[in-house]
Formats: structure tokens, C-alpha cells, sequence
């Protein structure tokens, strides 16, 4: 594309300048002056969120401390036809809250109220702010949980967990957020109080919480969520098992659910992720081992007895070279230290790295192995990776440096191509982390233009002005057609491209 | 399935040809379940045409099936490798078809704990009224790629698309087993169900009728056994219990027979949906309850109005089941701006209207 001509430059800077009085006008009416930021050194720390390489400034942050100033926010946004962007912690990984250029980002950090905790029906209704963590612990006296544990559980708030549907490690035996919420209350893009589902165990119409959970903001603004708690498990025990061969690990995956085991977690790290977390927080990780898996019994003292031996019987039978079990809390605690620590201990060993997030059938985890063994030489990049073998989730890490501007490319090529082999493999290019602004591409490959369209107009149906996160998770045709490549077809879709259709 | 198959070609065909006659169409499985929601409209279109189960993955607790698919056949295919559906699809006669299952969206007596039909869907391939054949979500547990549209679909009575394929997850058997039978009169039943729910208990389903509370507890032997002891109550043996779940399942039990005699007398049969928590409701009328207090059935002659009423103040809303006369509207009306993302959401997907008209509200 050209460069625009500096005259373009200059009357796009004045339009800015002229919307942005007019909108500060407008939400000044509605909101007390300390509400309302939009100088440039206010608004920087709101120009990303937890994937820091896309950032924009955003025309003006409001932050309402009433949800009748959200319904007014949203009325003016809509009256002025301005783009909404809803923000919770800013702990997201897609860029879902990244700012919209001509629109208000909506912090809703000051809702940040645990409204009430049923022990009765064993609910917490809290305000879309409060961390996910802090349920758990508000609930803890009354011994009982919330499940749903995305490892950024002490930051991120139940808002975004909402917005992304997010997952944790322990998804396969108790749900994602989805699972986990019953009732919803928030506004619509025109402002209006809306309920989505409810504190019985359904509502009445289509399932709406369904496509509002995972919306990535995209459907309505929520500003407070009901959700499920559970009793807390008695006692929880793991087991870290060692392989000396990915494939043997990918087989003691699937021997575990064959045998009719559902882990409370279930998860593997390959040797360079384990070499990395072993030298920050020395968790006894086996440096020998290609691969090593932790499997999570919970229950109580009597079941977890029970199933901890069936599953020390599968990994032994599967190949295992060391087992261990733990025997205490402390232990326990150690062994997931690692998993835990992840993250951090791959930013102490390369300046940057990028965090795919993209899920495939279990039974394919060690050809994913493989295949991404391969992809570091044709990129010549190295990656760590972290699996939630018990769902599929992948978490490879690809590491680089940002400064050289080729390293970058590379690495989003790395990437593009995990992603692309994760759709090619009956998988999805995002479990938990959702698409945001990160992925759009790789939308592309996974659906086809009539199922994007179809996702256009759902959205639509709630948002018809198109405010609420415009140009998130799902891609235009003209930025699938300049991606260029076209979508994986799976399934019964070879007939969506039959010209009778 | 290839691109050739005929099958979803005649079925292609058939919502082409209904899209540029104008005419509906009433999508119908084995029929089983004719008589709930509004009234069918349209010509029949037998979604029977489409079946079999193209995959089944048991270590990816993963089953991929057509719409036409015998619910039956279905359950008898996991069970050959000691999986289940664990949210216990009601039959109410033989027949039952998968694609029914999801349109209707009901779950049976496990679904307090176990979770409902929507909570184990992970993806679905549907024919909008466009003709379009779309797949949203996939065969992982882990899915957060764009809205999630098959979801959608559970419960929707068909009146989005006709859902051609999906993908279910699926659980291992329970290992262990115990129903324990209480007597309890109604109010004691719900607190003591809210109280056990408090606890690690492997409570799994439950059902009060008639000053006798069941509960079945499932889980793994160690669990199941301690739980019982602690419980207490009255052991109920296997094969009466499996009978007496079975029935409650599959309405065939002994309060869902008086039930249908009562509507043939012209009485109302509602399914009544309430926070668990929610008091003795006081309405007149025979009460079974399931789902630890959350889903209530009511067998009553009182006016519709006084049912909705008395429902919606305690946070739930009320489904008239069935009825010799719908006249008072089958499912509980919407309340703005929802009623309008309703009709929003069916002019998206079916902008002709070309699906089950009416099924499950006016103008949807």
C-alpha cells in the first residue's frame, strides 16, 4: 500500500482531535471529571493488555463506578456511533482488549465487588473485576471452590475469564468457564440491562450464555456474573512420571482415559521446557527424560488411594522410566511448581517469547512434538512447550528477540505454521487464550467465508451497530483474501464450496 | 463424508427448494418428542436421511454423529467401550433420534451433577436456511475459536438450522454405583439436598416424590461406599434402582403414567426450572422434583398464570410439558432486549423462516 499524503496525515490527526473533544463533551455529562482520561500520558497504560507486542491509543478511557454510568457510557458510544472496548484486568494474551483508535476503552477495574457468597446454593455473585483467584479464596471458609484456574489466576478478573471462556488446568474434569457460570448481567451495545441465563439450571429460549461466553466482549458489556462453586476436594495427590520417548508419553496420555481414568489434571513438558524451569525453581524435574507428565487425582482420601494406583499402573505400563508420587502438600506443590513457572522461567532464558495456545486431539500430541522439533530448524528458532495433555491444549513457547526485526518474522511464522498443523491435525488454533487481534489470521484458515459471515451476523443480532470490540476474532474477507491462504476444510465442508451452494 | 454423499445433497436440495417456494419446513427425527414445544408446521422433512457415527474416538472421549442417528444405537456404540453420554438423554419411546436430542436440549436425572446436553457438545456442522453447510466449534475440549454457534443450537428446537453432525464428549461409566431411598417430606428433602451439595459427596442424581427422596451416588467404589455409609437411609438393590432411574429418564415411571393420565383429563404437565435453593413452591398439584431441588414437575389444574407467576418470582421460569391445550404458551415468554436478540439471532441464521416456524416462539 502507499503512504498516505501528509495532507491525509494532518486532517486524520485534526478528525482525532475534533471526535475526541466531541466524545469527552459527551461522557463528561455522564461521568465525574476523575472518570474520564484521554491525555495521551493517561491513556498509555491502557494502550495493550497482556500481549504487549500490538499496542494503539485509545480515543478516551472512561472508568464508571456505577453500572448506571456503564448503561450511560454505552448509550452515548451508541448515540455517537463510537467503538466500545471493554477491559478487565488486561491480563489477556490475544490482544482482545487491545484499544480501538476512534473508540472508548471501557475499564470496568472498579467493579471489583464480591456482591454475595450463597453457602446455600453454593453461588458467588460477583462484580465483573474481581479476580478469579479472589473467589476461591472469599469462598475457602465455607469449603468450597471456584474450578475454573487459568494460571494468571491471582491478576486476571472473572470479566475476562467471561470474555475468552477461559480454561486452566484442570478442564477436563471440571469444565471451562462456560461450565462454571450460571447467570450473567451486563448491557447491550445500546445500553440496555440484559440477563443471560439464570440460577436455575436453564433459561428459558436459545442458550445465549453459550455465544456470549468466549465472545471476547464482542456481544454485550457484563458487569456482574454468578457462578458455581464446588466443595473443596479433601485431599489431592500427583504424579510425576518420566519418559524417555515423546511418543511413549503421548501413549500414556490416551492409556490413562482409555483405562477410564478422568484426571483432575494432566500435564506435559518436553526436556528443553523442563531444563528451563528446573534451573529457576528447582522442582526435581528428571533432565534426562524427553518428556514428563503430571497426573492429579482429587476426591477424598479413600478414591484419590484408589485412583492414584490405577494411574501409577498406566504410566508404568506405558514405559514410564521414574515415578513419583506425592506423598504430602508441600510435594504436591513442588512437583506443579515447575508447570506452574512455566512462563517466567522461559522469559529468564531468551529475551522474548511468543505463547501459542492452540488445542488438537490428544492422541496427536507427540506428532505435534515432532513436528515442531522440525519447524525449529526450518525457522531456526528455538521453542519450549508445556501441554495440557488432558484437553490437548498446546502452550508452545517460541523464543526470540525482539530486536532483530527478522527474529520476529520468524517467530510469527513459527507460529502461524503450529497453528496451521493444529487445524490440519482436527484441532483449533486457540484453546483458551481466545483470538483477539493475535490470531485473526489463522481464523482464516479455520473457517470458511460462509461460517465467518454467519459468525458476523450472529454478532449482529446483539450488537447491530457493530460497536462493542469491532474488528476482533473474526476476520474480514479482505484481510482472509490478503492472508491468502485458504481454510483447512474438515469434516462435511467440502460441500460449503460447491458452486450449487 | 465425502462431497458426494446423497444424502446431504437431497437434504441441501430440500431446504433449497423450500427456500425459493416459501414453504416450511417441520425437521423431525423419529418423532419421539412430536409433542413437545408448539405446534410442528410444514411438510415434514425426516432428518433420519443422515445417519451413522463417521467417528468414535474412545481415548478422546470424542463421538462424532449424524442427526439421524438412533439415540439408542448411539448409547449402545459408547457402551461397547464402558463410555456413556453422561448427561442421560431422555427416550420417550423408541426411536429418539441424536438430532432431537440437541434441538430439544433435554437432559435427564444426572444433570445437576453430571451437566446438561449443551455442557457436552464440542462442535457441530449445520444447514442454515441459506443452504449453507457451516461447522462451528470442533472434536477438543479446548475451543475458543469465534463464537460458539453449535452450542447454540442446543435447545434452539430447531428453529436455526437443521444440525447435521455433531461432536459430543463423552465420559467413562461410572465405576460405582448406590441409590439410597429416605423418607422425607418435601421441604426436608430440598434442605437436605442443598446441604449435601455443600459436601465431597458423589451425589450424582436425585428425585422426591411423594414423601420419599431418592438420590443415586456415583463415582469410584472407595467414594461411593463411604458416601453411602455416611448418608445413611434405606440401600435400594441395583437392578430395582437402575429400573426406577430408567423410568424417571424416560418418563415412564410411575408419576410421569398418572401424569399422562391426568393431561388426557385435561390437566397441565409443567417442567418447572427454579434456583435448587428455591422454598416449597405452593401450587396445587402433584410435585416430582429432580436435579437436587432445580427442576421441579407439576401436574395441576391451576391456570398458567398463577404457575409463570409463582415461578418467576422465585428466579425460574416454567414449561408447559405437556398439555391437551397449549393455548397459554408452551415455554415462558421473553423479556426485552432478549425477545429481540431472539429475533434477530433466527433472521441470521434462517432469514427466510424456513425452519420450524413457531416451535418454540411466534415469529422464531
Amino acid at each position: 500500500m502507499n503512504a498516505p499524503l501528509p495532507t491525509a496525515v494532518a486532517e486524520d490527526a485534526a478528525e482525532r482531535v475534533q471526535r475526541q473533544a466531541d466524545v469527552v463533551a459527551a461522557l463528561g455529562a455522564v461521568l465525574p471529571p476523575h472518570a474520564l482520561l484521554w491525555h495521551r500520558e493517561d491513556t498509555v497504560p491502557y494502550e495493550c493488555d497482556g500481549l504487549t507486542a500490538y499496542r494503539e491509543q485509545p480515543l478516551v478511557v472512561a472508568l464508571p463506578e456505577t453500572e448506571s454510568q456503564v448503561a450511560a457510557v454505552l448509550r452515548v458510544c451508541h448515540a455517537l456511533d463510537v467503538p466500545v472496548v471493554a477491559r478487565g484486568a488486561g491480563t489477556g494474551l490475544s490482544g482482545g482488549a487491545l484499544p480501538h483508535k476512534r473508540g472508548v476503552t471501557l475499564s470496568l477495574a472498579k467493579f471489583n465487588r464480591i456482591v454475595r457468597l450463597d453457602p446455600k446454593a453454593r453461588t458467588a455473585t460477583v462484580q465483573c473485576g474481581v479476580r478469579n483467584l479472589a473467589i476461591s479464596e472469599a469462598a475457602a471458609p465455607l469449603g468450597l471452590y471456584y474450578a475454573p484456574d487459568p494460571s494468571s489466576q491471582i491478576a486476571c478478573s472473572i470479566g475476562g475469564n467471561i470474555a475468552e471462556n477461559s480454561g486452566g488446568v484442570h478442564c477436563l474434569k471440571y469444565g471451562l468457564t462456560l461450565h462454571n457460570v450460571l447467570k450473567v448481567r451486563g448491557y447491550t451495545a445500546a445500553g440496555e440491562a440484559v440477563t443471560f441465563g439464570s440460577e436455575a439450571l436453564d433459561a428459558p429460549g436459545y442458550d445465549l450464555m453459550s455465544v456470549l461466553v468466549g465472545s471476547e466482549g464482542m456481544l454485550a458489556v457484563i458487569v456482574e456474573a454468578t457462578v458455581r462453586l464446588i466443595p473443596k476436594p479433601q485431599v489431592a495427590r500427583c504424579i510425576m512420571a518420566s519418559f524417555d520417548d515423546i511418543r511413549k508419553a503421548g501413549d500414556a496420555v490416551a492409556n490413562v482415559i482409555a483405562a477410564g481414568i478422568i484426571p483432575a489434571g494432566l500435564e506435559m513438558l518436553d526436556k528443553p521446557m523442563a531444563a528451563a524451569v528446573e534451573s529457576f525453581v528447582h522442582a526435581g524435574y528428571d533432565l534426562e527424560a524427553a518428556a514428563i507428565l503430571l497426573c492429579e487425582s482429587d476426591g477424598n482420601i479413600e478414591e484419590v488411594e484408589e485412583e492414584i494406583g490405577r494411574m501409577a499402573a498406566v504410566m508404568e505400563s506405558s514405559g514410564a522410566s521414574r515415578i513419583e508420587v506425592s506423598e504430602n502438600e508441600a510435594q504436591r506443590l513442588r512437583f506443579w511448581s515447575g508447570r506452574k513457572n512455566a512462563f517466567p522461567a522461559s522469559g529468564r532464558i531468551s529475551p522474548d517469547y511468543m505463547c501459542m495456545d492452540s488445542t488438537i486431539p490428544r492422541k496427536r500430541l507427540a506428532d505435534m512434538l515432532l513436528a515442531i522439533q522440525k519447524m525449529e530448524q526450518t525457522h531456526a528458532l528455538r521453542c519450549v512447550n508445556v501441554f495440557h495433555a488432558g484437553d490437548g491444549n498446546l502452550h508452545p513457547l517460541i523464543l526470540f528477540d525482539a530486536n532483530d526485526p527478522d527474529q520476529l518474522h520468524r517467530a510469527e511464522r513459527f507460529g502461524a505454521d503450529i497453528l496451521e498443523a493444529s487445524v490440519e491435525m482436527g484441532g483449533t488454533v486457540t484453546g483458551e487464550h481466545g483470538v483477539g487481534i493475535e490470531k485473526l489470521s489463522s481464523m482464516c484458515v479455520q473457517f470458511s467465508p460462509a461460517e465467518r459471515e454467519q459468525m458476523l451476523a450472529l454478532k449482529r443480532a446483539f450488537d447491530p451497530k457493530g460497536l462493542l470490540n469491532p474488528g476482533k476474532v473474526i476476520p474480514s474477507l479482505v484481510r482472509c483474501a490478503e492472508y491468502g491462504k485458504m481454510h483447512v476444510k474438515r469434516g462435511l465442508l467440502p460441500f460449503a464450496d460447491l458452486p450449487r451452494f | 463424508m465425502d462431497a458426494t454423499d446423497p444424502a446431504l445433497h437431497a437434504l441441501v436440495d430440500r431446504v433449497e427448494r423450500a427456500r425459493r417456494d416459501g414453504a416450511f419446513l417441520c425437521l423431525r427425527g423419529g418423532g419421539t418428542k412430536d409433542f413437545y414445544g408448539e405446534a410442528p408446521q410444514g411438510e415434514v422433512l425426516d432428518t433420519r436421511l443422515l445417519h451413522g457415527t463417521p467417528s468414535y474416538e474412545p481415548t478422546e472421549l470424542v463421538v462424532t454423529t449424524r442427526c439421524g442417528t438412533l439415540l439408542a444405537e448411539l448409547e449402545a456404540l459408547l457402551a461397547t467401550q464402558g463410555q456413556c453420554l453422561p448427561f442421560e438423554p431422555p427416550h420417550f419411546a423408541a426411536g429418539a433420534t441424536v438430532g432431537g436430542m440437541i434441538a430439544a436440549g433435554l437432559s435427564g436425572p444426572s444433570r445437576a451433577s453430571a451437566g446438561s446436553v449443551r455442557d457436552h457438545v464440542l462442535g457441530a456442522t449445520v444447514l442454515n436456511g441459506n443452504g449453507e453447510v457451516l461447522s462451528f466449534g470442533g472434536q477438543v475440549i479446548k475451543n475458543v475459536a469465534g463464537y460458539d454457534v453449535s452450542r447454540l443450537m442446543v435447545g434452539a428446537m430447531g428453529t436455526l438450522g437443521l444440525i447435521l453432525e455433531v461432536s459430543l464428549k463423552v465420559l467413562p461409566l461410572p465405576r460405582a454405583s448406590a441409590t439410597l431411598r429416605f423418607a422425607f417430606d418435601q421441604a426436608t428433602a430440598l434442605t437436605r439436598l442443598n446441604a449435601w451439595g455443600g459436601m465431597p459427596l458423589p451425589l450424582e442424581a436425585s428425585a422426591w416424590w411423594d414423601g420419599s427422596l431418592i438420590v443415586r451416588l456415583r463415582g469410584a467404589e472407595a467414594a461411593v461406599q463411604s458416601a453411602a455409609l455416611r448418608l445413611g437411609g434405606e440401600r435400594i438393590e441395583d437392578r430395582a434402582a437402575d429400573a426406577f432411574w430408567n423410568g424417571l429418564r424416560n418418563h415412564a415411571d410411575e408419576f410421569f403414567q398418572h401424569a399422562h393420565g391426568a393431561v388426557r383429563d385435561g390437566a397441565l404437565l409443567w417442567r418447572v426450572g427454579v434456583p435448587q435453593t428455591a422454598p416449597v413452591l405452593e401450587l396445587d398439584g402433584e410435585t416430582l422434583i429432580e436435579w437436587h431441588g432445580a427442576q421441579r414437575w407439576l401436574v395441576s389444574t391451576l391456570p398458567a398464570a398463577q404457575v409463570r407467576a409463582a415461578t418467576t418470582e422465585v428466579g425460574g421460569h416454567a414449561t408447559l410439558f405437556r398439555a391437551a391445550s397449549k393455548e397459554a404458551g408452551v415455554f415462558t415468554p421473553l423479556v426485552p432486549p432478549l425477545d429481540r436478540i431472539h429475533r434477530q439471532l433466527k433472521q441470521s441464521f434462517d432469514p427466510a423462516g424456513i425452519f420450524n416456524p413457531g416451535r418454540l416462539y411466534a415469529g422464531l
